[in-house]
């Protein structure tokens, strides 16, 4: 009995300090950031343009915030409707399974490979120079095996009881797809486009190699744009200041805050417009 | 009697297995009639069969008749949206939408072209009438369907359906997931839609069927053995399978 007990307490004191580690680790990291690069963020800072005597980061602020939307403008459709074409439409089979296949596949490949084939693909023989658009294209091959797979996975858990019902009422598939299934999906699919982002942002090698790295505010998608991690990537290779390089990725934390609070805010409001209530 | 829907010599593959053999069973118009039988002998299949939802599971084949007011429904230019707005379904388990609960019911409606607020409202309030319903949600038509009792959410199961303005209602094993006085409210609720309705209910609970029924059909492992006259059928059973079934020496 005894042993037991003492046994009962050690895996519980382990699986604890797993736990603490963990969290520890990330607020660490946020605080050390924070603290280091929060004091330097001011206002100037963040409207001013970059070169000269300006040390601003507006321009890359906006390259990324463009960036992320153009890419989620390509890869958000495309994505969620192949995995509605797997899920819903594709009778199971070798095709499918190759689909399946390739996108698994697709995610595991280094980013710098999709680098390399959106600057060979899209800035030389799609002649988008180096521009937003190519970076963008690029990002959304990228991101979309997760798009896919996660949308996937939530369609396959919304309940077929819903579908009957709806297909019962005389409803047929289209209509039950967008006013049944797709509503139901949304969490989920929400989910995968904030991890997308994660990556949209947090990526340097695919981005440079495609949406180049000048440091002006883009005019158009065709304009070349730096963004924030290419940025920090450019500044922290420079080795002038490690304050600005803080100052930066604190920015940076932000934003990936503040575009996840605004998309899961956007979610909730389209749920509540296309299906009504909660449960409670 | 007039009856209005009507199987003849139906016959149904799943793939290789004869899950339904030459059923002929004509349905009175106006009345209850009960399936019952022993789980996996076709009464869900059957029900199915009457309104194509079996048109959505792979490798189905259907060979026969089925006619709704003598239109053979499975015909290959028939209007399958306009059957199931005539003959609707209440499944086993409630399976109320994830939206408020005027949505649920709005929905058929919507499907079938209604836009007009009020005549929404209209026919919201009277489907939930219909259900025996209104008087306990009428205060929360907004709020998620899902927040209601088992019970609650199938009877607006059953106004969603009512919405669309059937003639038939097919209910597979409607009460088998509820509590007894669940069960008492939906089987009340079948007595008052009687007569306006036609109602085709699947039940495993024979004193249900005895209940709530006019007719009874009895089947086992595929073939439809006998049916009749709900009373006959309980007290002089035809056939020596049937006797065994409702007296409970199997199933």
């Amino acid at each position: 009995m005894k042993a037991r007990k003492v046994t009962d307490g050690l895996v519980k004191v382990f699986v604890w300090l797993c736990a603490g580690i963990t969290a520890a680790l990330l607020i660490w990291i946020l605080v050390y950031i924070m603290s280091r690069g929060l004091p330097h963020v001011t206002w100037e800072y963040l409207t001013s343009k970059f070169g000269g005597d300006d040390h601003g980061i507006y321009p890359m602020i906006v390259s990324t915030l463009c960036l992320v939307g153009l890419t989620l403008l390509f890869a958000a459709p495309v994505g969620v409707f192949a995995a509605v074409y797997l899920v819903e439409y594709a009778k199971p089979g070798k095709l499918v399974n190759v689909i399946r296949f390739a996108t698994e596949c697709l995610s595991g490949i280094p980013s710098i490979l999709f680098g390399l084939f959106g600057f060979i693909f899209f800035v030389q023989i799609c002649n988008f120079k180096f521009s937003l658009l190519s970076g963008a294209l690029t990002l959304a091959l990228m991101v979309l095996p997760t798009i896919i797979r996660t949308t996937e996975e939530v369609l396959k858990t919304v309940p077929v009881s819903y579908k009957e019902g709806s297909l019962a009422l005389g409803a047929n598939k289209l209509y039950t797809l967008f006013r049944i299934t797709l509503p139901s999906a949304l969490p989920g699919v929400l989910t995968a486009l904030i991890l997308s982002i994660g990556r949209i942002v947090g990526e340097t090698a695919a981005v440079f190699l495609t949406a180049g790295m000048v440091y002006r505010v883009p005019k158009s998608i065709f304009s070349s744009g730096r963004t924030l991690a290419v940025h920090l990537y450019a500044i922290a290779n420079e080795g002038f200041s490690f304050d600005e390089c803080f100052a930066t990725a604190a920015v940076l934390v932000v934003l990936v805050l503040l575009i996840n609070f605004a998309a899961d805010l956007a979610g909730k409001l389209l749920i509540r417009r296309l299906g009504g209530g909660q449960p409670n | 009697m007039e009856t209005i829907l009507s199987a003849e010599k139906l016959n149904l593959y799943y793939s290789d297995n004869h899950a339904l053999k030459d059923i002929t069973l004509p349905v009175p118009k106006g009345q209850v009639t009960a399936l019952i039988g022993p789980s996996g002998c076709g009464k869900s299949t059957f029900l199915k069969t009457l309104n194509r939802m079996n048109d959505l599971v792979d490798g189905v084949r259907v060979a026969g008749l089925v006619t709704l007011d003598g239109e053979d429904i499975y015909a290959p230019d028939y209007d399958v949206v306009g059957l199931r707005k005539r003959v609707g379904m209440v499944f086993q388990k409630p399976n109320p939408f994830p939206m408020s609960i005027f949505d649920n019911v709005a929905y058929g409606p919507r499907i079938h072209g209604q836009r007009d607020k009020k005549a929404l409202r209209e026919i919201v309030e009277s489907s939930l009438k219909g259900a025996a319903l209104w008087d306990e949600v009428k205060d929360r038509l907004n709020k998620s369907a899902l927040s209601l009792s088992g019970g609650q959410q199938q009877r607006l199961c059953i106004a969603r359906v009512l919405a669309v303005g059937p003639e038939v209602l097919l209910m597979d094993e409607p009460t088998s997931a509820l509590d007894p006085i669940s069960t008492q409210r939906i089987e009340d609720l079948i007595e008052e839609l009687k007569g306006r309705y036609t109602i085709v209910i699947v039940t495993h609970n024979m004193q249900q069927a005895g209940r709530i029924s006019d007719r009874t059909a009895f089947f086992y492992r595929g073939d439809l053995i006998e049916w009749g006259e709900t009373d006959t059928l309980f007290q002089t059973p035809a056939d020596k399978r049937t006797e065994d079934y409702i007296t409970g020496r199997f199933g």
